[in-house]
């Protein structure tokens, strides 16, 4: 990796570093469960490492590591966005509030 | 043709994730967020399939469905009370993936030139991170499950063997970044994070597992990055980022809550048993708690006109939370106002509270946190203490010597009259009397909580 392309990734983490602190900060503690289910999901982004790591032309010990990332990741993913639903999908507001 | 498109792909998964987080800024929001976020990883999985790199698919989609089967059932079935385990243990996953997604991009980079000093940093931070939080997370499920000891675990000069050992680990990673080559002390690296995820973690008390699995978060999300780093993928990095800063956001705000510094809760574990100042004068005998019956607190609640509870750890373990609604709805139809008071660090994750409620069907606008309704205990008829404990102690207020003063909790002892469920007058593990129960406003009714608060239902429908 040359210089730029180091700089380049540091520009990219310090602004989303910065981006998160902004956005997480307005997320209420009434959610912060969800907020940590959520994020689960998102680092399972992993996944496009693993998925390289699984599928190329590697020799089988690479592969068979890349297939338990896989397999950890995806457990990440589905679950991480499956569980945020079910959760999310209790919170509500007093039903004499809905029209 | 199609490979030029596939950063494109990476580039709106970026930002559907960040419109995740956004969504979560408000419970109306939060669901199509989630689904963007869900959406924007299925592109960004789609988009590395179609990577020239992949040429087999004979471990990838094995390893597809594996996963989505045991993610898919684990988030189905799973009871709302077990969610803090459900979470530590998609950190360990987390932390599991990023270290051999390391080691593989390593075995496949050594020798070549590609490896470069700062490929080899990051491939060495994301494989120690990623280790650390894979056992430290297996250590916090271990200890929310009831595997290993709840308590604090302490030894002669932890702290000094804890810090050495990263310390070490530094230097190693400087010695493998100068010289790639030495494969040896790399994977060394990987061992001595495992074995600081474990020693790390053990020390540490169950009332302090809201900033550990919050601190676990972000070394997930860290390690994450670091890989994104490695690989030069900016998704990656950004994704990483978005849960770095998000864990590191809530392990601060949970060590705020308990008024303690991050140092302080990662190397001085809680009732370390030599600490014998912490008890209060008179709790040592179970005489002078004021014992109540069913009954009487029955009473109590029929005449409250206004009602808080204040729910905590117990209410977990008893899953009492629908019990709790049942009474909180037979009350409010008799014209009792009913609030929900939840503390940042009651339970064992952030928010925990805030979701058992919800799963009983709590409506969100009873729900309120410590400053918006700490003002209206004084004027408050009646408190219910579900499973709580430290989060109501006045020790935090008014006792300097409390191993918890100075943590902010609520004015329960304010209100006209306090009710505690609790299991038995026991001080919980990490050994701090409770001064509200000796209180005279103060009524404790001994038991399983769900079985009292139905007791309590049945005899006010009556």
């Amino acid at each position: 990796m040359s210089n730029d392309a180091l700089l380049f990734a540091l520009y990219v983490f310090v602004l989303a570093g910065f981006l998160g602190y902004q956005v997480i900060s307005k997320v209420p503690p009434l959610l912060h469960t969800p907020l940590m289910s959520g994020t689960n999901a998102i680092s399972g982004i992993s996944l496009v490492g693993s998925l390289v790591a699984a599928g190329a032309k590697y020799g089988t010990l690479s592969n068979v590591l890349g297939f338990v990332a896989v397999t950890a990741a995806t457990i990440n993913t589905v679950g991480g966005f499956l569980i945020t639903d079910r959760m999310l999908r209790m919170f509500r507001k007093r039903p004499t509030d809905k029209p | 043709m199609i490979q030029s498109y596939i950063p494109l792909a990476y580039l709106i998964a970026s930002v559907c994730f960040i419109l995740t987080l956004q969504g979560l800024s408000s419970p109306k929001h939060a669901r199509a967020g989630n689904l963007l976020g869900s959406i924007g990883m299925l592109i960004a999985v789609v988009g590395t399939l179609m990577l020239a790199k992949i040429v087999s698919f004979q471990w990838i989609i094995p390893g597809l469905i594996l996963g989505s089967l045991i993610g898919a059932a684990m988030s189905i079935w799973i009871p709302m009370t077990k969610m803090p385990e459900r979470i530590a243990l998609s950190h360990s996953f987390g932390g599991l993936a990023a270290a051999l997604v390391g080691v593989v991009e390593y075995i496949q980079l050594s020798g070549t030139p590609e490896l470069t000093h700062f490929k080899m940093a990051a491939l060495s931070i994301e494989v120690f991170l990623g280790c650390l939080t894979f056992t430290g997370s297996l250590m916090a499920f271990g200890k929310l499950q009831g595997l290993i000891t709840g308590a604090p675990v302490t030894w002669k000069g932890q702290n000094a063997i804890n810090i050495s050992m990263f310390f070490g680990a530094l230097l190693l990673l400087v010695f493998v970044v100068l010289d790639p080559s030495r494969s040896a002390l790399f994977y060394l690296t990987g061992v001595i994070g495992l074995t600081v995820g474990v020693l790390a973690v053990l020390p540490i008390g169950g009332a302090d597992m809201p900033v550990v699995i919050s601190l676990l978060n972000s070394y997930a999300g860290l390690a994450s990055a670091s890989t994104g780093f490695a690989l030069g993928n900016p998704v990656l990095i950004i994704a990483g980022a978005l849960d770095g800063t998000s864990g590191f956001l809530l392990s601060m705000k949970m060590s705020q809550a308990m008024n303690r510094s991050f140092a302080n809760v990662l190397f001085g574990a809680f009732g370390t048993g030599d600490s014998s100042g912490a008890a209060a004068p008179g709790a040592a005998a179970g005489a002078s708690y004021n014992l109540a019956t069913a009954e009487d607190a029955e009473g109590v609640l029929d005449a409250a006109q206004s009602l808080i509870v204040v729910p905590g750890y117990g209410m977990a373990v008893s899953q009492a939370q629908h019990a709790t609604r049942e009474l909180a709805q037979v009350l409010e139809h008799k014209g009792t106002t009913v609030k929900y008071a939840v503390h940042p660090v009651a339970g064992r994750m952030p928010g925990h509270m805030n979701v058992l409620l919800a799963e009983a069907n709590v409506p969100y606008d009873q729900i309120f946190d410590l400053d918006d309704i700490n003002d209206e205990f004084a004027r408050t008829d009646a408190v219910l203490v579900v499973g709580a404990n430290d989060v109501v102690n006045p020790a935090a207020k008014d006792n300097p010597g409390s191993p918890i003063y100075g943590m902010p909790v609520f004015n329960v002892d304010q209100a006209r009259a306090v009710i505690v469920l609790k299991r038995s007058v026991n001080p919980g593990f990490a050994g701090i009397e409770n001064e509200l129960f000796i209180r005279p406003n103060t009524m404790m009714v001994l038991g399983d909580a769900k079985k009292t608060l139905r007791e309590f239902t049945t005899a006010l429908k009556e």
